[in-house]
């Protein structure tokens, strides 16, 4: 394989994990944006996504679209009967104490869906075939079309919905003041709902048109989720437009030193330059630099 | 009030004085522990508990004291174990030799995390130590002539002392009671010191401390260097005691997990990482006969305690010591309105 093809290739094979990883970070994203904390269940709503859905198709026998929306309904479900469990409690609701919750949260979800689903490493066939499409000498999945193009939709459609709904720009408002926000009539604690039943559909979607390609299993979330929040700080943690970039960069990243450098070292070679971008841009390529009023 | 989001009670000379007393007395207690102890199992718990101590007493330092998240205690405690575990089993090094090196590494590390990641304020250690500590995983696993990669690091000698090796389990004990006990104590001194009324003044608030004249870059950036030196000593300890390493002991899971133990024990209080590193070495085992169910019940019991307990359990002994007391007081209340 010549260089340009190898190079063509590794961008395609980027892209395609950096939109999963994008997919991830929105999740994040939004979260963070309403309670300032991280959430540290979103890996494994990724991970519930693929295993509910490769359920309905093998135990339950349905159709492959009728599986992932099943799949990514019970998983945005689940992400809101979570917040109602552990945040909307709270007495005091201090991002640190909501992080630390989620980690409880993430270890919950894992366990309770090794228990219910089992340990076996479960997938399903590509959305249409496995035939893969040539140009210009490289070669692409045509799964990786289908998580491009889902990726690009989800975009668009959340974009959408903090710019042009009601729901989400009082949403918006709730995160940019709390208070002045709870003045003028929005419900502070929905919108915190409303954030966590979005970016669990966010990853289970993102877990839904992986599993094809590279299977899945109970403990695969806390991977998934690391990628996920990496992306995120890449990009700009809260910002929406940040998932996207960072999540791209960081499929590229590693796609390329994986090529280049060394396979083994690819998870290392990629964290460093994500360090290293962090201490030139601390709040990420698309972040603003918070200013504090003293 | 004991009201604060993080906690960092104002500490007087007399509750110094106190504080150094409990601490006398508990270490006392524990002196005479491997005498009670039925079996030696019990003894081995011990001593992970005391590293478990170190590594979650230390980490409360950033998190408690500096309210700065640091994700990556679990590779300074591995950069620890691995550095004077190499050096000892692949080129001979004298293991207390090897540790002095090992808390240089972990400090040097520390250092350059912290020197651009603390400048700025908000998540940024968080960040930067949970990349930090991804590319340690990595390179436990692939260095693998060095460390034996996935399969582990074997061969690595006990420290010895006087030419007597300080491998059983009760010899490790007492060695072990005498690292954490020097170890606490400097923690203590550290809080209860013109620095440590500094540092805590940041966890309240960094915005109060600048306009009191203090550094909080400086502050902050020594206390991390400092508790990644502490990391490093438990990894020592923790290498040479069970002569093996392995990567997936010192994961980002390790990490996670001892940020959970600071805040389940009570974060920004000197006692909570007690609490914390007893529930992080029995529960587990306590947990074993629950077989598959064992992660659900320890994740189940971490949310409930954190729901009810936002302050650890040293927050939870608090609030029963208030309904106790309040409840054997005489109405004087009423009569004062």
């Amino acid at each position: 394989m010549d260089f340009e093809a190898k190079l063509l290739q590794l961008i395609f094979a980027g892209i395609s994990t950096g939109a999963v990883y994008a997919l991830i970070a929105v999740g994040f994203n939004v979260i963070f944006k309403s309670t300032d904390a991280i959430n540290f269940s979103q890996g494994e709503w990724v991970m519930m996504g693929g295993l509910i859905a490769a359920t309905a198709i093998g135990a339950g026998q349905m159709p492959l679209v009728i599986a992932c929306i099943i799949a990514v309904l019970a998983v945005a479900t689940i992400g809101g009967l979570s917040e109602r469990l552990t945040v909307f409690p709270m007495r005091r609701p201090t991002p640190i104490l909501i992080t630390l919750i989620t980690i409880g949260l993430a270890i919950c979800t894992k366990s309770l869906v090794m228990l219910i689903l089992g340990k076996l490493p479960v997938g399903y066939k590509p959305f249409t075939g496995e035939t893969p499409i040539k140009i210009a000498g490289a070669t692409i999945h045509p799964q990786s079309l289908w998580i491009l193009g889902i990726t690009a939709v989800f975009m668009v459609a959340t974009h959408f919905f903090f710019e042009r709904t009601t729901m989400g720009k009082a949403m918006r408002a709730a995160a940019a003041d709390r208070q002045a926000a709870a003045l003028v009539g929005i419900s502070v604690r929905n919108s915190i709902l409303i954030s966590f039943v979005i970016a669990a559909a966010a990853g289970a979607i993102a877990g839904v048109i992986i599993t094809p390609m590279t299977f899945m299993v109970y403990d695969n979330g806390t991977m998934l989720g690391f990628k996920g929040f990496s992306a995120a700080m890449l990009g700009g943690l809260g910002n929406l437009y940040g998932a996207l970039v960072g999540g791209l960069t960081l499929g590229l990243l590693e796609a390329l030193a994986g090529g280049y450098v060394s396979s083994q070292f690819k998870d290392a070679v990629a964290f460093l330059v994500l360090l290293l971008v962090l201490f030139a841009r601390p709040a990420g390529i698309l972040g603003q630099r918070d200013i504090t009023r003293v | 009030m004991t009201d604060a989001a993080i906690g960092a009670p104002t500490v007087t000379t007399q509750e110094g004085a106190h504080t150094r007393r409990m601490l006398a007395i508990l270490w006392a207690i524990l002196l005479i522990f491997p005498l009670i102890a039925p079996n030696n199992y019990i003894i081995n718990l011990a001593v992970f508990f005391f590293i478990n101590l170190i590594l979650i007493a230390s980490l409360n330092l950033v998190i408690g004291y500096c309210g700065q998240i640091s994700l990556c205690h679990g590779a300074f405690f591995g950069l620890g174990a691995y550095a004077s575990g190499v050096l000892a089993a692949k080129f001979d090094v004298s293991p207390w030799l090897g540790a002095v090196v090992a808390m240089g590494m972990t400090g040097f590390s520390a250092l350059l995390i912290g020197l651009p990641a603390l400048r700025l304020r908000g998540h940024y250690l968080a960040m930067a130590t949970l990349g930090f500590n991804a590319i340690m995983t990595v390179l436990f696993n692939e260095m693998i002539s060095l460390t034996g990669g996935p399969n582990g690091l074997t061969g690595v000698p006990p420290f010895s002392l006087f030419g007597v090796d300080i491998v059983t389990d009760t010899t490790f004990f007492y060695f072990a009671w005498v690292v954490t006990g020097v170890l606490m104590l400097l923690i203590y001194n550290l809080i209860d010191s013109r620095f440590g009324r500094g540092m805590r003044t940041l966890a309240t608030s960094e915005i109060a401390a600048s306009s009191l004249g203090i550094d909080s870059f400086r502050y902050k950036l020594i206390v991390f260097v400092a508790s990644a030196l502490m990391a490093g000593i438990a990894g020592s300890m923790y290498v040479h005691f069970i002569n093996f390493a392995s990567p997936e002991t010192f994961s980002f899971f390790t990490s996670v997990f001892l940020v959970v133990m600071v805040a389940v024990g009570g974060w920004g209080n000197y006692w909570g990482p007690v609490f914390g590193a007893l529930i992080y070495t029995a529960v587990p085992e306590l947990l074993r006969a629950f077989k598959d169910l064992e992660i659900f019940v320890f994740g189940l019991s971490m949310v409930l305690v954190l729901l009810f307990f936002p302050d650890g359990v040293v927050g939870g002994i608090r609030l029963a010591k208030g309904w106790i007391l309040r409840a054997y007081t005489p109405k004087a209340g009423d009569a004062g309105r």
